[in-house]
């Protein structure tokens, strides 16, 4: 069975055929081609497939295509560009917060979705909101610190941009 | 890597729901999916899945007719645990939800999916046994209220019937300001069920009153109320004996996660550090 669905990908609207059996994670991967989000168990423990959807970060693995029509969702393509990166971007870099690279944009998506609910996160709640977030690299040391350095940054902009 | 074939059907109305099942023989309803669209992947075969999440009064919280709180069967558990009302007056509950596999799975997740998939290490159902909720249930014929004391009554299998809808679940008044304390082991800290875990929550008005629940340890999720009786009568002096009940109370098997011994062995600690928290 197939259905029509509307959906918003990193603000622009996409209209396509979906199967019914068809993740969102396959969606993206093979409907759109964006290959940024990872399939890693396809079960829900990993976190490489993560994304937000309205704004809240979901397993791409554990939600069906058919299921967004309406919604919008965004993934690591939308976040920043070569030359104009995000700060959790800019941050992963200088910390060496990447070393495969196949957990980074489920980490980075995990982080932008608490960041936007809690800009100031202690130790323990960033923990707790990676704990889905599976890193065979880099020991997570290096992403701790560099999301907090991030937090720091963006918190930075949002007051520049109030004052 | 496509899921095996089923067709995917979003109902706008209870009513659509119910008949959107009973028109296709093999359909089953669909909250978060977290544990169904894992299942199908593997070993449950569905013909078509029946979305609730888009039933607006499903998605609703709401205060019930004796003054407690009605939880939409659609309702994620990350919403849940932000709900200052849920939080002022079922914190026991918002403990145990949110240890529920990580942040992002709590975003699809829900209460009625966790109860309905029955899994003897479900966090949730201590606390709903615990708080003596109930369960509110539809089929095209009727709606009734399970106790949740009733609700459970192996691995897999619940008291609900074929089609039957649960639409909300309701904590009563009177288990409000029960505070909790629930411990939990588990191979690693996030995204992994329980390998044993005790709920011991305290509250009512004048005298206390005890509630003790045990998870991964039997068949089903299981409330001791004769460690809560000795508790009730003798107070803090009874804390030694009220684990060794927990720890009688108990029938754990073996598996990947702990021995039995273990486990058996873990609930009388984990009761006794429980009681001992809330005393
Ligand atoms: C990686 C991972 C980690 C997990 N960790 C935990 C954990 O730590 N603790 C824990 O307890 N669970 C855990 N789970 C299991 C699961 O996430 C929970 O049980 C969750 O609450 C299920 O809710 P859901 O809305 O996703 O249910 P669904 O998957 O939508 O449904 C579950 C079952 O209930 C049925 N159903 C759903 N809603 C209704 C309804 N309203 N009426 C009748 N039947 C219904 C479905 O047909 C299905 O059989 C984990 C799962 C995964 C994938
Ligand atoms: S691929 Fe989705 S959590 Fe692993
Ligand atoms: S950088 Fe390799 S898995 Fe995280």
């Amino acid at each position: 069975m197939r259905h029509t669905i509307t959906v918003r990908v990193n603000g622009v609207e996409e209209r396509h055929e979906v199967d019914a059996n068809q993740t969102l994670l396959s969606f993206l991967r093979d409907t759109l081609n964006l290959t940024g989000a990872k399939q890693g168990c396809n079960e829900g423990e990993c976190g490489s497939c993560m994304v937000l959807l309205d704004g809240k970060a979901v397993n791409g693995c554990l939600t069906l295509a058919a299921e967004l029509d309406g919604h919008e969702v965004a993934t690591i393509e939308g976040l920043g560009q070569a030359g104009a990166l995000h700060p959790l971007q800019s941050a992963f870099l200088k910390h060496h917060a990447v070393q495969c690279g196949f957990c980074t944009p489920g980490v980075v998506m995990t982080s932008l979705a608490l960041l936007q609910e809690n800009p100031k996160p202690t130790e323990l709640q960033l923990k707790t909101a990676l704990a889905g977030n599976l890193c065979r690299c880099t020991g997570y040391r290096q992403i701790l610190d560099a999301i907090q350095d991030a937090a720091k940054t963006m918190r930075a902009q949002s007051k520049r941009r109030t004052a | 890597m496509l899921l095996p074939r089923f067709e995917y059907r979003a109902a706008r109305t209870v009513g659509e729901a119910l008949t959107l099942w009973a028109e296709q023989p093999g359909a089953r309803f669909m909250a978060g999916g977290t544990d169904l669209i894992a299942q199908m992947r593997t070993r449950r075969k569905v013909s078509r899945v029946v979305d609730i999440k888009q039933i607006p009064e499903l998605n609703q919280i709401r205060e019930s007719e004796d003054g407690g709180v009605a939880i939409g069967a659609a309702v994620a558990l990350s919403a849940l645990c932000e709900h200052p009302r849920v939080r002022e007056r079922y914190p026991a509950l918002v403990e145990c939800a949110c240890q529920v596999g990580a942040y992002a799975l709590r975003n699809r997740a829900t209460l009625a999916g966790n109860l309905c998939n029955a899994s003897p290490a479900a966090d949730t159902a201590v606390a709903l046994l615990a708080l003596e909720a109930k369960v509110v249930a539809t089929n095209m014929d009727r709606s009734r209220v399970i106790p949740v004391e009733e609700f459970f009554l192996g691995p897999g299998k619940s008291a609900l019937e074929e089609g039957e809808l649960v639409t909300e679940i309701v904590l009563p008044a009177r288990s409000a300001g029960f505070q909790g304390s629930y411990h939990r082991q588990s191979r690693r800290r996030g995204m992994d069920l329980a390998s044993v875990a005790v709920l011991v929550a305290k509250g009512g008005e004048g005298a206390p009153r005890y509630r003790v629940g045990l998870v991964s340890v039997a068949p089903t999720p299981l409330r001791v109320r004769a460690a809560e009786e000795l508790m009730e009568r003798e107070g803090p002096s009874a804390i030694a004996r009220a684990a060794e009940a927990a720890r009688l109370a108990c029938s754990p098997i073996t598996d990947a996660r702990a021995s039995a011994e273990y486990r058996r062995e873990m609930v009388g600690v984990l009761t006794a550090r429980g009681l001992a928290a809330l005393a």
